[in-house]
């Protein structure tokens, strides 16, 4: 029986090792200015740190992102967040079942036909040219329907009659809305942001087809690593990017504990 | 006036509503206006030409050899460990878990740079393994995640049940754990199998010509050819849709309804 749990834990540990050591190959190497990895070590230096700082197109490639995610995913928290509340509420019955099954199309679709099908909707009405509106409006699209996913089993779990004690107390069904139901579906609609912002940050192969020339940190690392360049400074990008999402993600955690943590004491 | 006000609710879902239109259904309308013309007229050449291309059937013969191979690889590794991680003690298992879930929120392109470095290391560079590798690297959590909530959510008394009632821990898992699990074990197909079939960058990264996916297919035809290069990719792309209608049936008739192509992202959202 010991020897079993030991295995248990060592092959927990090494699948734990096999995941982190590519990433940290990358951080070990990025404080070396050697040009490929494998190449002998040439001395600790933070040269390729320096490198993308000063590299304009990566920090252009790095803010894209950023803009494109926070903008999407606001978006699609606002959009996502009222048509859950409107599919939920929705007696109609083949109304309520087509904006389901839209939500769904969207999330198994394979995203190079959902990438394609943006690229000739968005060419086919010429009006809209390739950049950040494209990749705005194709981001927001492909995550409203995860943030909807969020949302709307907190829905059922709201205590109906909160909505009724409003509307009979003398408020508006938007103030309503805005007081009684909005608050309570926050926790869920941060988790449906934060999703979305993430998948928005990831994705690469709807961007690849509705960016024009913006570049994001997709497309800039597809066309540097693709094009088989050597690029020592990726190292380093690479790495900054690896830490600031571990920091997030350990932070939101950490906190998310705690308040347990806190609720399971009371 | 109660039924006025629940009408009212509804209403929120008319922005959703209009957008979905115009940019979820108009662009599959287009897609499949373009797979059935070709030079202004209705065709069904572009559908000929995947029929009669010897080497886009190979290719996708391919595809979906080495899908079903990652996929099995990813099951038969995360199924032992979304047990393990399961059964320990909840609390210490939910930092592992965050722990082997963490990679999936990393960018995919810098966690297939990040191994192609790796196999630069170790002089590694056999395309076929290379690809291989990547690919169960970059889907392990999308195949962990369903198997993890269903393992975790799983009533232990049936598995106590089968024990007191004389049954050893090899028979229990056969009849008993891995039947239960089946939805779970379907999700992660569904989230590895189909995306594997259709990536192209991966492949393009690790790989060279000779691990083309169906994927690297379609982007060629939108990106590198012109003429009616649009009307064959939109066929392809209508075709990989039709193939992911028919694993999603299956996995719905094997599971009766549960399995989910989702389930990865909606626990990685829970988790957050």
């Amino acid at each position: 029986m010991k020897t079993k749990k030991y295995l248990g834990r060592a092959f927990i540990y090494l699948m734990l090792a096999l995941i982190y050591l590519p990433i940290l190959v990358l951080i070990v190497y990025s404080f070396t200015a050697t040009k490929t990895i494998g190449g002998e070590w040439s001395g600790f230096t933070f040269s390729l740190y320096a490198q993308v700082f000063s590299d304009s197109e990566m920090m252009g490639a790095v803010g894209n992102s950023l803009i494109v995610a926070l903008t999407s995913s606001l978006l699609a928290t606002v959009i996502g967040t009222l048509a859950a509340v409107g599919i939920y509420y929705t007696r109609t019955k083949w109304y309520k079942m087509l904006l389901n099954v839209t939500s769904q199309v969207t999330m198994v679709n394979a995203d190079i036909v959902t990438g394609v099908s943006f690229m000739m909707l968005f060419l086919v009405f010429g009006m809209i040219p390739k950049g950040y509106l494209t990749l705005i409006i194709s981001h927001t699209m492909i995550t409203v329907p995860y943030v909807i996913m969020n949302v709307m089993p907190r829905l059922s779990q709201l205590n109906p009659n909160l909505y009724e004690a409003g509307l009979d107390l003398g408020a508006g069904p938007v103030r309503t809305f805005l007081t009684v139901l909005l608050p309570q579906l926050i926790p869920s609609m941060i988790s449906g942001f934060a999703l979305a912002f993430t998948l928005s940050l990831d994705d690469f192969v709807v961007t690849k087809f509705v960016n024009g020339d913006v570049s994001t940190i997709s497309t800039y690392l597809y066309n540097k690593i693709a094009k088989k360049g050597v690029m020592p400074e990726l190292r380093a990008l690479s790495t900054l990017i690896f830490v600031a999402i571990l920091a997030v993600l350990v932070a939101v955690n950490v906190s998310s504990y705690r308040r347990r943590k806190k609720l399971a004491k009371l | 006036m109660k039924a006025k006000f629940k009408l009212k609710r509804s209403y929120f879902s008319f922005p959703y509503a209009v957008l979905a239109a115009l940019f979820v259904i108009l662009p599959l309308l287009i897609t499949a206006f373009y797979a059935f013309t070709r030079d202004g007229g209705f065709s069904f050449m572009n559908f000929v030409k995947f029929f009669t291309t010897p080497n886009t059937l190979k290719v996708l013969a391919f595809s979906l050899g080495i899908a079903a191979l990652v996929t099995l690889i990813c099951l038969v590794l995360a199924y032992p460990l979304a047990m393990l991680l399961a059964d320990s003690s909840v609390n210490k298992s939910a930092i592992m878990v965050m722990l082997f879930i963490m990679p999936m929120w990393i960018n995919s392109l810098l966690r297939t740079y990040a191994i192609k470095n790796v196999f630069q290391l170790i002089g590694m560079n056999n395309a076929y393994v290379a690809v291989i590798i990547g690919l169960v690297y970059d889907f392990f959590p999308f195949m962990l995640l369903p198997l993890y909530s269903v393992l975790s959510n799983m009533d232990k008394s049936y598995i106590e049940a089968a024990k007191d009632l004389g049954s050893g821990s090899v028979h229990t898992f056969f009849k008993v754990r891995l039947p239960l699990s089946l939805p779970g074990i379907m999700s992660g197909v569904l989230m590895v199998f189909m995306p594997t079939v259709s990536t192209f960058a991966i492949s393009e990264i690790l790989g060279d010509t000779s691990t083309y996916m169906f994927g690297n297919i379609i982007n060629d035809w939108f990106t590198a050819s012109g003429g009616s290069g649009w009307n064959i990719g939109s066929a392809y792309s209508l075709i990989l849709l039709a193939l992911i209608g028919v694993t999603m049936l299956i996995a719905n008739k094997v599971t009766g309804g549960k399995a989910s192509a989702t389930g990865g992202a909606q626990a990685g959202g829970g988790l957050l």
